[in-house]
């Protein structure tokens, strides 16, 4: 039997409507539990000396007078635990050429950037074990630091791992149709380069993990703050030598993590090594200051580009050379070489080009190690291609709307192979266009522009187009070798008294999958959404999957629950209809009770069912299948990843005295197919975009030529405040997934994918009577001041 | 009382959420870790302990002040108030009721903080404007939301909001 969702007047018809999340009352009664509220008996606390050396070996280290504090129970350096826990080799084998080096939990003789954990000291509190870090003598020998990802490939640099031959991690060049006939007979050719600098994903809540060994089980539970806890399992149970079943992952209430926690890191590592040494609970939770070395980084891209288009605004041409430096290792497990390859996948994206050149390298050196942060690789990818659109319509003398009008694929082209290799389903590029225009006025926008310029006010409209890679099937990572699950799975379960308990494989970080999941549940065996209970983040208890990212929570974790909701929705029908000497297509579940299905006449309620079939099973028959749970499971096979797309206009003003960028207003209409809560996806939507506008104007790791980060606490790195930020109108195309029943495709990165670009031109169409144009990220009013003129550059160039 | 007189441990005695609390700290306990290591009151969170993103905002003696930057000492005899006892007395309930309506909050970490700090606008002012939103929960760090659908809810509460209140903010 299907559901109808384009029918929203039904009861229980949730999909598609804003429902508050059931989760959200506790949280703002400060009553979650993440990781540091959690208290075990017998929990010790450890804290990490870090190296302050970019690059340095490790001659010896004393730790008399650490262990002399009160207080200090051990302490570990990596000869002590790299027995305990195997090093890692973060590569996938579908990246071909990939190479990386082993890494260990602790640094075994050699420190490889500022903040890599070094030793551990553990002890009764978190305080004293930072007095006991303090006491550690090091004797730090500085080697020479490999900081400039532009000369890192450079004959004359030092090779930072020499087993691997050079510091290449990974290098590909995609090409596709002909490149030299297209510039060589181009109206204009533009040309240019853009930075976009090195962030990070700074989470409220630091990276925390809570490790209990139970020799006594041979168990190890781990409460950690991640997206995915069956990687997390997987991996920490190879690495430490135990079997899978042997260790459970609970994750509860996540503050925040947007990529971040998705990672393995040394520092956790070491803490499940040494809870497995002490076999007694230990706690780690990450202060501010050393997450900014220790987390991952992200974004730190030098993109060369080139665009040819004709004398009648088609473009016919892209070529990319993008370079990034992702640190000493690359991360495991997913690898640090795919934000280098997303690039090469997604510039030119929402174009119809004929032909496409990109290459990617990817370097080491001697900073934090970078790896996936929220929207991977899309706000580079969005950056050049829509500054290199604006450049050509710029060159064109044409409005850049309408150059994008010529330009995007069209809304019926689909299915369409873009000259990326990439696949879209259905995309709807143009009607999101309209929508654009019509929502943010643009015409008047543009004459009020014109009219305050004449004034002395520099006002800009910027416009970014862009895909979203969503729902990724295992040619993400399990082609790689890597033990990550693509497919995801949801059992659902009605209780006696008609409740249901959703037990999911995603996860939840306040995006709101639990909610999104009670929806869907609620809706596809037809009940009220209150008595459907959720529960996530338990590898004991739930099925089998991937966790969340590659927005994926929805369109695959919702598909496998909608799949399941339904599966029960049949199993008890089947089940009412003995009861009742009907039959099952005679009967529906309407608002928790056995209806008719013809007359809509109540005939039992859900919890009557449940009373009988728990409490007196005698009375049915014998040969009666009476299974009240359902457990299902969802990948994606037609397609690699579901493309979702979408287009982002920013109005800003910039001071050309101060350098200063106002942001006015921020729209975006985006296509994430079927909405299933409006007020979520909005909100994941503007969230996103608030991400990207501090990746193009305030956030940076500034690191110094010998590898220190400068700015590695919260009053030196900025983050986007309230009162800087604008409010956002959020609009939507639904072009639903044909793949899946539920029709959804991911919404969790499109916001940040855009945003940038989107600023990025409209300070550039702001300072256009100026000549100047800023392409390094972020946009500080000192860079702003540059491009005009009145002060040097700030990057010497 | 150590050897060069310099005291490593305390004794102090705060109203905390009404209740009277006496405990002997370290003189370096911040007040945020006594609350949560110490009485137990984990809604008050530690996302910079140097003073920057709010995220540890509690009420002493009535002001707004941030757990991370004030010694457990410091608050000896003075009142303190958390989320979970404005909670229970009821003095964040239009706040929250907003917040939760307007999904004002993703993760929750910033949460407590925030209701706290609007809470302080709103007893100062009862009608605020956007801006003055905005500035005021301007120490108030959020990565998930992007502080619109804060400023959302807490003109919901303050009754200001426009165009009554549809909870889907500013969806097209």
């Amino acid at each position: 039997m299907t559901i109808d969702l384009n029918q929203v007047d039904r009861p229980n018809s949730y999909i598609g409507k804003t429902v508050p999340r059931p989760n959200a009352r506790k949280l703002v009664e400060g009553r979650g539990q993440y990781v540091d509220d959690v208290h075990l008996p017998r929990t010790v606390h450890v804290a990490y000396l870090r190296s302050p050396y970019a690059h340095a070996r490790i001659n010896g280290i004393n730790a008399d007078a650490a262990k002399a504090i009160p207080g200090v129970l051990r302490v570990f350096t990596g000869h002590d635990l790299k027995d305990v826990c195997t090093p890692w080799v973060a590569t996938l084998d579908h990246l071909k050429g990939m190479k990386s080096a082993p890494q260990h939990a602790l640094a075994v003789d050699r420190a490889m950037w500022v903040g890599e954990p070094v030793a551990a000291v553990v002890a009764e509190s978190r305080a004293v074990a930072e007095d006991g870090a303090a006491a550690l003598e090091v004797d730090f020998e500085p080697l020479p630091v490999v900081a400039d990802m532009e000369t890192a490939l450079d004959p004359e640099t030092p090779v930072l791992h020499e087993e691997l031959g050079d510091n290449l991690t990974f290098t590909r060049t995609h090409e596709s149709g002909d490149l030299a006939d297209a510039f060589a007979s181009a109206a204009h050719v533009v040309e240019e380069t853009f930075h976009t600098g090195r962030h990070t994903g700074v989470c409220l809540e630091p990276r925390s993990i809570l490790a209990d060994f139970n020799r006594s089980e041979n168990q190890l539970t781990l409460y950690a703050a991640t997206q995915a806890p069956h990687m997390i399992q997987s991996s920490f149970a190879k690495h430490l030598d135990l079997p899978e079943g042997k260790v459970r992952v609970i994750c509860g209430d996540v503050g925040g993590s947007y990529g971040i926690k998705v990672h393995i890191y040394p520092d956790e590592m070491a803490t499940a090594a040494i809870s497995r040494v002490m076999g007694r609970p230990v706690k780690f939770i990450a202060d501010r200051l050393e997450s900014f070395t220790a987390d991952i980084h992200a974004r730190d891209h030098r993109v060369k580009a080139r665009m040819a288009v004709d004398s009648n605004g088609k473009i016919t041409a892209l070529e990319i050379d993008d370079l990034t430096g992702i640190g000493p290792y690359s991360v495991y497990p997913r690898t640090s070489a795919i934000e280098g390859n997303q690039v090469v996948n997604l510039c030119g994206g929402p174009y119809d080009l004929a032909s496409y050149k990109a290459t990617t390298t990817v370097v080491m050196q001697n900073k934090a190690p970078m790896c996936q942060y929220r929207a991977v690789g899309h706000p580079i990818a969005c950056a050049v291609t829509e500054g290199m659109v604006d450049l050509a319509a710029e060159a064109l003398g044409m409005d850049p709307v309408e150059l994008r009008r010529r330009n995007l694929v069209p809304d019926d082209a689909y299915p369409y192979t873009a000259a990326s290799g990439m696949k879209f389903e259905g995309l709807s590029h143009h009607a999101s266009l309209d929508k654009l225009l019509e929502t943010m006025g643009y015409d008047d926008l543009r004459r009020e522009q014109q009219a305050l310029r004449d004034k002395g006010v520099y006002r800009g409209i910027g416009i970014a187009s862009f895909i979203e890679l969503t729902n990724p099937s295992p040619f993400m990572y399990g082609i790689g070798g890597a033990r990550i699950s693509a497919q995801d799975g949801a059992t659902v379960r009605m209780d006696p008294d008609g409740s249901l308990v959703v037990l999911s494989g995603v996860t939840e970080q306040g995006q709101g999958t639990e909610g999104m999941l009670a929806q869907v549940v609620a809706e596809s065996v037809g009940v009220p959404m209150e008595t459907v209970k959720v529960i996530t983040g338990d590898t004991q208890t739930t099925p089998y999957g991937g966790g969340t990212w590659a927005s994926r929570g929805a369109g695959i974790g919702g598909a496998a629950a909608f799949r399941a909701g339904r599966a029960l929705r049949d199993n008890i029908i089947q089940v009412a209809a003995a009861m009742l000497q009907s039959t099952p297509d005679a009967l529906d579940i309407i608002d928790g009770a056995i209806k008719d299905r013809a007359t809509g006449e109540e005939r039992m309620p859900l919890a009557e069912l449940g009373r009988i079939v728990y409490f007196r099973g005698d009375t049915l028959p014998k040969d009666l299948d009476r299974e009240m749970v359902a457990t299902r499971h969802y990948i994606t096979s037609d397609y690699p990843f579901a493309f979702t797309n979408g287009i982002q206009a920013s109005l800003v003003e910039v001071d050309v005295e101060t350098g200063f960028v106002k942001l006015l207003k921020h729209w975006c209409v985006e296509d994430c197919g079927r909405v299933i809560n409006p007020q979520l996806v909005d909100e994941q939507i503007r969230g996103g975009i608030v991400q990207g506008l501090g990746g193009a104007l305030y956030e940076e790791c500034v690191y110094s030529e010998e590898g220190q980060l400068e700015n590695a606490n919260m009053a030196d790195y900025l983050v986007p405040m309230a009162s800087e930020m604008p409010d956002m109108v959020i609009g939507h195309v639904e072009t639903p997934t044909q793949e899946s029943e539920l029709g959804a495709k991911g919404a969790g990165e499109a916001g940040t994918a855009g945003a940038p670009a989107a600023v990025m031109n409209a300070i550039n169409d702001a300072i256009r009577p100026f000549g100047g144009r800023v392409t390094r990220m972020p946009f500080t009013p000192e860079r702003v001041l540059a491009v005009l003129g009145k002060v040097p550059d700030p990057d010497g160039r | 009382m150590s050897e060069n007189g310099f005291a490593h441990e305390v004794d102090v005695t705060v109203i905390v959420n009404g209740e009277r609390v006496s405990r002997r700290v370290d003189a370096r306990r911040h007040l945020v870790d006594f609350l949560r290591l110490d009485v137990g009151l984990t809604g008050t969170h530690t996302g910079c302990e140097h003073g920057v993103c709010g995220a540890c905002t509690v009420q002493v003696n009535g002001d707004v002040v941030r757990g991370c930057l004030m010694l457990a000492a410091q608050a000896d005899g003075a009142e303190v108030w958390t989320v979970e006892g404005l909670s229970d007395n009821g003095s964040l309930d239009a706040l929250q009721k907003a917040f939760v309506e307007r999904n004002a909050l993703q993760c929750g970490f910033c949460t407590p903080g925030m209701l706290i700090t609007a809470a302080d606008l709103l007893a100062r002012d009862a009608k605020p404007s956007r801006e003055e939103i905005r500035e005021h929960i301007s120490g108030n760090y959020c990565r998930c939301t992007g502080y619109e659908a804060i400023v959302d809810a807490v003109e919901m509460a303050a009754g200001t909001r426009a165009g009554a209140t549809q909870a889907g903010g500013g969806s097209q």
